[in-house]
Order: structure tokens, then C-alpha cells, then sequence
């Protein structure tokens, strides 16, 4: 273990003698930090957090290889317009579309990707992974692996379906208040308040516990607690486009007011709107996993990621790493989506950087 | 002149990119211009010369996706090309100021004028903040503000727009620099208004022996600021010559065509016989946006195939009159007629064809024409919405509405409005109207944001379409040139009441109306003595909003 510290940290010094004499002051900050941290590392933890460093690096510069060479692959694949599109997005916004993609496959080929059914049980409690069991069983002896997979769909899927619900709630309500002003304005925006006057996770527990705990329950209630939030946002983009000049000519012409909202105004917010939509389908699916972790949200023996890490969460306490697999497959997914809504908030503000 | 007349500013060769669809296109082929202290230059052209890239890069700066590709720009032996970025911060605000178009745009709204204008002087530690105060009075003075020792503590919204001018150039005068960039800082002021802030911009400038790069379009502005012109078009430079000598006698078939573009003229039509039935009616119509009246009592009428000029400066009401037309804004008391019938006072209430009847055409086209629809869809809508046109009868009738206005139909149809100039979204803007068939048009000054070249081709179409259609015209502007131009009758508006009105003939030879006076005699001309006569003839007190105010 020796030798590997010794190469550690000639690399690491060679690296950062490198970028000073080649004066790329943003490498030499990075590396200098990391040879400081190192030897702080290396003198209170030995050689393990080196080679823990080295692993993070590894990984980091593996998926940024694999977002490189999927953004080129896209350049290559896409349309024309794609295509211009995709040069210029960023390495994360790459790394986004994918990881996004790979959780669209699982969830729809589950069946085909998984071993194992979804509740079948297949080995003992709590069996240590094998090639078999790729990444052990669970309380009941149940494939991990396959769960997981399954679990892209019923989690994903769900929340798919729940931020659409809430985004077709908010936004035709959103709309008909700025287009149409006066009392509708005021009505629908005081309706909005008392929504947002009372915290929601507590709110959907208290509703969920009056309509019962299924999947059309769940979805209904956290769409309509989560549309105000849309509403809000549509409104106030909304409010600045119906000020404008064409807007007033059609509103001479005498068009409706259903015409105004989707053939005028909507075309011209789309843009911040699916920003949204991006952010607001990571927030409704950590509230499903929330849920499902209190009990509350998709019952067993559907598998889900939230209820899955509460299943197994007693397991952290033998050092065992099977309750953060769930976990990061949920912390990765809300990651990807928004690297992908910071990609789309650039694109339609015109922001740099 | 006894100027001291050492070189301050050297551009030679000077190349500017942009980028656009992933490729560097060369925007700025080359300028040379060399610039003495205490000089100051017109840069003058139609948008899209390079002008304001130009001023931007005396100071070494370009716009986010521009980039100085090759030559040299040197400020007083500095070469601002490759200074570093901090010797050209040292060098902004203090030694090269700038004056933007929009001064209320330029100004944080969040912070009074004296913290603003202290601002540059206190970052570059040449004052403290009473030094700077006292030292913005003093320029305010001699700016001529109103109530100088008071005005610093207002916030921007709560001065006039020709005063915040005013106060921006006092801003950039804060550290004395040694060049000032003014990039059209009056073209969005009234002709009254802008009379002051010229004065005013000249008088410092030459007080404080300041160079000056003036840019603007507007060549008789031009002819009153600078010493030397530069003619730009697209890049390049045409020509450069002393002002009276430029003014006299441009050398380039381009610069000639400049000077000679107010050359559409049009006989005022035959009165009709007394006793017609007027189009549109406007009767003792008053109207406020809340508790502030802003029409009182206004009556006017507008009869077919004629155009009703309506003038006056910002704020006399004129756009009012033609949102009370269109029942945008329904009037307290009095009413409209079309045609002998009086309208409904709201919009909501008339009927499809009462609406469209009456059409409009705005001021700015970029708001005018929805960004996320073709031209084919914002042409083809009102012919769809009307007249029920469909497929192929829609597409005909469209393409018949782009020959119209001289556009190629195949080139235009799917475009959409980003991808078209000024001038030919204003044009979008007045097939729109057309396709509504109506027989009155309500143009809100549809060429003040225009180049004088491209505004001419607006009012040309315009008349034309007038003599094939019949259409009456009722023509919102403050520009009493597009008047003399166009109009058959002119309604002359101060303060929401109409102060004088006419045919046009009878309108523009004296004797006038005080104010109609005030309004002509603003107006700047070609000549380079004329601020200078009639600053004379008037007196100071006597120009502008001042003057406005005694009427």
C-alpha cells in the first residue's frame, strides 16, 4: 500500500507542477487544494481515503467520458436541429439526458431487464449478494436488483404522472387568471393561498388518511397539492406576455378567451414552464418516496424506492450499504433532471454560464 | 476654435465579430477613425451600420458574443485591445464615459440620482460621497435641472425623461473623462425635450473640453453636435468629412441618398363636399385611467380615404384618443362614431364587424407580432377569424397580403418574426390590419423606431395602399416631418385637449398656434447653425419643456 501512496502522490504533484508551468490557474487551484487535502487526508486516515479519492475521481472521470462520447453519439444520431442543439449543451446536461434515458428504459423493459418478479421470493431474508442475486435480497427474499428495476416504473411512472396532473391543474388555471383578470384573477389566486397557507406534507398525510392510501388517491391528492406552485409560476410569466401589443390586436379581433390562452399567450411560456415541470417532478417524487417511507404511499408489495429504503433501513446499523441503493437511485435521478432543467433554464433565458 | 488638438483616441483597422449559428461573421470591416481632444464625432448610419459596436469598442468593450478580431483601438497611448481587464475598468467611468439611448432603462430604479452619480467617483476614490454630491449640483446646474440642489434626491422614475438624460450626462461628466460615448441620447425624447438635453450636451462638452463620439441616425441632431461625420453603412466606412463640408457637399451616392430621404411629400387631398357623414367621429370624448384625466372634451372626425394626423409631445393624450376608439378604454363621457352609428364604449361589446371595421398598427413591431408564430399564421389569422378562409383560399389570400406589402410570399410564409428586420416586421404589422379588410387604420407613430430610409418605404406603402383601398387613416406621431408627408388634416393635442386642427396646408403656414409654433419651430433642420439661432432667438428660458409649460 506503500507503492500506492508514493504514486499518488508523484502523479498528483507532477499534475499540479504541470498546470502551474502551463499557467491554467482553474486545474492548478483544483489540484493544489487536492494534493493540501491529501496529505491532510493521508496523515489522519492512511491510505484507504487515498484510495477512496482515487475511486471518486475515477468515477467522475468515467462519467464525464460517458457523457462526452453520448453527447457525440446524439450529434451524430439527431436531426439537423437537434443536432446544433446538442453542441452546445453541456457535459452535465449530457450526462442528465442519459442517466434520464437509462431509468426510461428500466422502467419499460422492467420486465425484460429483472431476473426475478417483482414480490417473488427467491432466496433467505436478507441474503448477501451473489451472481445470482446481483445486489442481495431484501427482509422478505426478495431479488433487490429486480425491485429496484421494477420500482423505476411504479416511483417514476407515478410521478410522471402526478407532475402532469399538477401542471395541467396550475396552468389552465394560471392562464385564465392573467388572461382574464378582475374577480377570476382574484378568486382563483385566494384559493391558491389557502393552499399554500397549510404545509403540505402534512396535508397529504391528513388527506390520505380520509380518502385511503391508493395509487388514483395519492396521485390526485399531491397533483392538487402541488398546483398552486404551478399556478403561481404560470401566472406571473403569463402576466407579462398578455401585456403585450399582439395580445391587445387579438383581443380587438375579438378572439375567445380559450383562443388567447392557447394559441397566443401559452406558446410564448413554455419554455420556463417545463424548467418547471422538471424541477417539480423532483420534488413530487421525493414527496412519493417521503410517503411511501411513512407508510402512506405505494403499498406493498408494489416495489418503491421510498418504502424500499425503509424496509431495509435497519440493515445501515451492520454496516451494510443495501438501504442507500434505493436512496441514490433516487438521489441520481433527481441530480440527471436537473442537470437537464439548468440546460433548459439557459437555453430560454439566454443566460451564460 | 482654440482647442488643444493632440490625438486621443486611435482606431486603424478595426474588425469586430459576431456570433451567430456557430460560426464568426465579421460585422465591422475594418473602421479607421482617429478622434482629437476636445472633438467631437458623429458617427452616423441606419441600424445595423456598427455605430454603437463601434462607440463600445472605443472603450474596449463588445457585447456578450462579439469579439475584436483584429486592429487596434489606442486611448491616450493605452492599446485597449489587449489591456487587461482591470486597466480597462481603471480607464471606464473615469477617463470614457458613456451615455446610453434609454436613460430610464440605464438607471436602477432602486437608488436616487445622487448615489448613482457618485457612484464611478467614489469606486475610483477621486471623491467622497459630499464632494460628489456637491459636485452633481454644480453639473446639474450648469445641465440647467430644475431645482439643481433638490433633483439628486428623487429616484429615476420620479424625473421627466429629457431631465434623466440630462442626469445621465451629468453622471458621465462626474469624473471629467476625456472622451464621452453618447449613443443616441435623444432619440427617444420628444422634439421639445430634445432641444434642452442637446443645448445642454453641447454646452458641457465644450465647457469641460470633453471628445465626443455621438452616435445617432438622425443627421439634423447630428449637424448641431459635431465637428467631423462619419458615414457608416453595414460595417464600412463611406465617407468622413468636416460637418459643413459633409453637409454641403457629400462626395458618395450612399450619403446623398441619406440627406435627401425626407424627400416624400403629398399634396393634402380635396376637403369633402360639407355635410358627410364622417368614418369615424370622435365626440366630446373625455377619459381617465383612474382618478388622472387624461382626455378632456376631445372631438375630431376622420373621413374616408383621408389621413388624420394627430400630434403632440408624450403624454398629450394622443395614444388615449385611439384607445377610446378602439374601446380599449372606455371614455366618462362623450362617445364614438362609425360611420354615423355610435359604437359601443367597450371593445367587449362591439360586434365581429363594428371590430373589424377598425384596425391598428403599433409602434413597436416587436411586440406587435407574437415571436412564436409564422408570418403565415399572424397574416392568415384575422382573414381565417372574419372571413372564414381555409387551406388553400387562406394561403392564396396571405400570399396576395405579402404582395401586397412587397414581400415575396414563398420567402416569408413560414419565417417567423425574429428572423425579419424592423422594417419589414412593421410591414408584417400593416398586413395584419389589412387582412382584417377594415376601412380605418390606426397607426400609433409606426415609424418613430424606424431608419429614416426604412420609414420613408413604410409611409410610401402606406399611401399607396391608401389610394388602391380607400382606407382612412388616423396617424398618432410626434414627428411633425412624417406629418408633412402624409397627412391631409392634422389634430394638434397638448394635455389631453385639442389645441389647434386643420388641413395640413393651413397647419404649417403661419400664423400658428403658440404651441403648434413651439412644436414647428423644434423640429431640428439640416443646418449646423440652427440650435445656435434659435437658442438666440428664444433665449434659454424659452425652449422646451420650460417653454411647454408657459403655454
Amino acid at each position: 500500500m506503500a507503492t500506492f501512496s508514493i504514486i499518488y502522490f508523484v502523479l498528483l504533484i507532477a499534475g499540479t507542477a504541470t498546470a502551474a508551468y502551463l499557467k491554467n490557474t482553474a486545474a492548478l487551484l483544483l489540484l493544489f487544494t487536492l494534493l493540501m487535502v491529501s496529505f491532510l487526508a493521508a496523515l489522519l486516515g492512511g491510505t484507504n481515503v487515498l484510495v477512496g479519492f482515487t475511486i471518486a475521481a475515477g468515477l467522475l472521470a468515467a462519467a464525464a467520458a460517458v457523457s462526452y462520447s453520448f453527447r457525440e453519439a446524439l450529434i451524430v444520431i439527431l436531426p439537423p436541429n437537434g443536432a446544433k442543439l446538442m453542441r452546445t449543451a453541456p457535459l452535465t446536461a449530457s450526462f442528465g439526458l442519459l442517466v434520464v434515458l437509462i431509468y426510461i428504459i428500466a422502467a419499460i423493459f422492467a420486465p425484460v431487464i429483472a431476473p426475478f418478479g417483482e414480490s417473488e421470493v427467491v432466496a433467505g431474508a436478507f441474503a448477501l449478494p451473489d451472481d445470482q442475486l446481483l445486489l442481495g435480497g431484501d427482509q422478505l427474499g426478495r431479488d433487490l436488483f429486480s425491485r429496484l428495476i421494477y420500482g423505476a416504473r411504479n416511483t417514476v411512472g407515478v410521478a410522471i404522472v402526478t407532475t402532469s396532473l399538477a401542471f395541467l391543474l396550475g396552468t389552465v388555471a394560471g392562464l385564465v387568471a392573467a388572461t382574464m383578470g378582475g374577480w377570476v384573477d382574484q378568486l382563483l389566486g385566494r384559493v391558491v393561498d389557502v393552499l399554500l397557507a397549510i404545509p403540505q406534507l402534512i396535508f397529504a398525510l391528513l388527506l390520505l388518511t380520509i380518502f385511503g392510501a391508493g395509487i388514483i388517491e395519492l396521485t390526485v391528492v399531491i397533483a392538487v397539492l402541488y398546483s398552486p406552485l404551478v399556478f403561481r409560476l404560470t401566472r406571473a410569466v403569463a402576466g407579462n406576455i398578455v401585456v403585450m401589443d399582439y395580445i391587445e390586436a387579438a383581443r380587438l379581433r375579438g378572439e375567445s378567451t380559450w383562443y388567447l390562452v392557447s394559441r397566443e399567450v401559452l406558446p410564448n411560456i413554455t419554455a420556463p414552464l417545463s424548467a418547471e415541470f422538471g424541477l417539480r417532478f423532483c420534488f413530487v417524487f421525493l414527496a412519493i418516496s417521503a410517503l411511501s417511507f411513512l407508510g402512506l404511499g405505494i403499498q406493498p408489495p408494489t416495489a418503491d424506492w421510498g418504502s424500499m429504503v425503509r424496509e431495509t433501513a435497519s440493515l445501515i446499523s451492520f454496516g451494510l450499504v443495501t438501504p442507500l441503493i434505493p436512496a441514490g437511485a433516487i438521489a441520481l435521478l433527481t441530480v440527471a433532471v436537473n442537470f437537464v432543467v439548468d440546460w433548459m433554464l439557459q437555453l430560454s433565458s439566454g443566460l451564460k454560464e | 476654435m482654440a482647442r488643444e488638438k493632440s490625438v486621443l483616441l486611435e482606431i486603424k483597422d478595426l474588425r469586430i465579430e459576431g456570433y451567430s449559428d456557430e460560426e464568426w461573421i465579421e460585422i465591422v470591416h475594418g473602421i479607421d477613425l482617429t478622434l482629437h481632444r476636445g472633438e467631437v464625432m458623429g458617427l452616423i448610419g441606419e441600424s445595423g451600420a456598427g455605430k454603437s459596436t463601434i462607440g463600445l469598442a472605443a472603450m474596449g468593450f463588445t457585447r456578450d458574443g462579439c469579439r475584436i478580431s483584429d486592429g487596434s483601438v489606442n486611448f491616450d497611448g493605452i492599446e485597449l485591445t489587449n489591456a487587461s481587464r482591470s486597466e480597462r475598468r481603471a480607464l471606464r467611468g473615469s477617463r470614457i464615459a458613456y451615455v446610453a439611448q434609454s436613460a430610464a432603462a440605464s438607471f436602477n430604479p432602486a437608488h436616487r440620482l445622487f448615489d448613482q452619480h457618485t457612484e464611478s467617483a467614489r469606486i475610483h476614490k477621486t471623491e467622497n460621497w459630499r464632494e460628489g454630491k456637491e459636485d452633481a449640483i454644480e453639473l446639474y446646474r450648469k445641465l440647467r435641472l430644475p431645482n439643481p440642489d433638490e433633483i439628486g434626491f428623487r429616484y429615476p422614475h420620479q424625473v421627466s425623461g429629457g431631465q434623466l438624460q440630462r442626469a445621465m450626462t451629468a453622471m458621465a461628466m462626474s469624473c471629467r473623462p476625456d472622451l464621452i460615448i453618447f449613443d443616441e441620447p435623444t432619440t427617444a425624447l420628444d422634439v421639445t425635450t430634445q432641444i434642452e438635453v442637446l443645448a445642454a450636451i453641447r454646452d458641457i462638452v465644450e465647457e469641460f473640453n470633453t471628445a465626443a463620439l455621438y452616435i445617432t441616425h438622425d443627421l439634423a441632431v447630428v449637424a448641431q453636435m459635431a465637428d467631423r461625420i462619419k458615414v457608416l453603412l453595414k460595417g464600412d466606412e463611406i465617407e468622413e468629412a468636416e460637418t459643413r463640408k459633409m453637409l454641403s457637399d457629400p462626395q458618395e451616392e450612399y450619403t446623398k441618398s441619406l440627406w435627401a430621404v425626407r424627400s416624400f411629400t403629398r399634396p393634402e387631398k380635396p376637403r369633402p363636399p360639407e355635410g358627410t357623414t364622417p368614418l369615424v367621429s370622435v365626440k366630446g370624448v373625455s377619459a381617465s385611467y383612474g382618478p388622472v384625466k387624461v382626455l378632456d372634451d376631445v372631438s375630431f372626425d376622420i373621413h374616408r380615404g383621408r389621413t388624420v394626423a394627430v400630434v403632440g409631445e408624450s403624454g398629450s393624450g394622443k395614444s388615449t384618443a385611439a384607445r377610446v376608439i378602439t374601446g380599449l378604454l372606455p371614455p366618462t363621457d362623450g362617445h364614438v362614431e362609425f360611420d354615423g352609428e355610435p359604437l359601443p364604449r367597450s371593445y367587449t361589446d362591439r360586434t365581429k364587424d363594428q371590430l373589424r371595421q377598425a384596425q391598428m398598427i403599433y409602434q413597436m413591431a416587436d411586440t406587435a407580432l407574437n415571436p412564436k408564430k409564422s408570418i403565415g399564421e399572424i397574416i392568415g389569422r384575422p382573414a381565417q377569424f372574419y372571413s372564414g378562409l381555409k387551406g388553400t383560399a387562406l394561403k392564396k389570400r396571405v400570399d396576395e397580403l405579402l404582395d401586397e406589402i412587397e414581400l415575396e410570399p414563398s420567402l416569408y410564409y413560414h419565417r417567423l418574426p425574429s428572423e425579419l428586420s424592423g422594417g419589414q416586421k412593421q410591414r408584417i404589422g400593416i398586413a395584419r390590419a389589412l387582412a382584417a379588410e377594415p376601412s380605418f387604420i390606426i397607426c400609433d407613430e409606426v415609424t418613430s423606431a424606424l431608419d429614416q430610409l426604412v420609414a420613408e418605404g413604410i409611409l410610401r406603402l402606406l399611401d399607396k395602399l391608401q389610394k388602391e383601398l380607400g382606407l382612412a387613416y388616423m396617424f398618432i406621431t410626434h414627428d411633425l416631418a412624417t406629418v408633412k408627408s402624409i397627412a391631409d388634416e392634422v389634430v394638434v393635442m397638448k394635455e389631453g385637449k385639442v389645441v389647434e386642427a386643420g388641413g395640413k396646408t393651413e397647419m404649417f403656414t403661419p400664423p400658428h398656434h403658440e404651441y403648434t409654433d413651439l412644436l414647428l419651430s423644434s423640429v431640428p433642420e439640416m443646418d449646423p447653425d440652427w440650435l445656435d439661432d434659435l437658442l438666440k432667438e428664444r433665449g434659454l428660458e424659452n425652449v422646451g419643456e420650460a417653454a411647454s409649460k408657459q403655454i
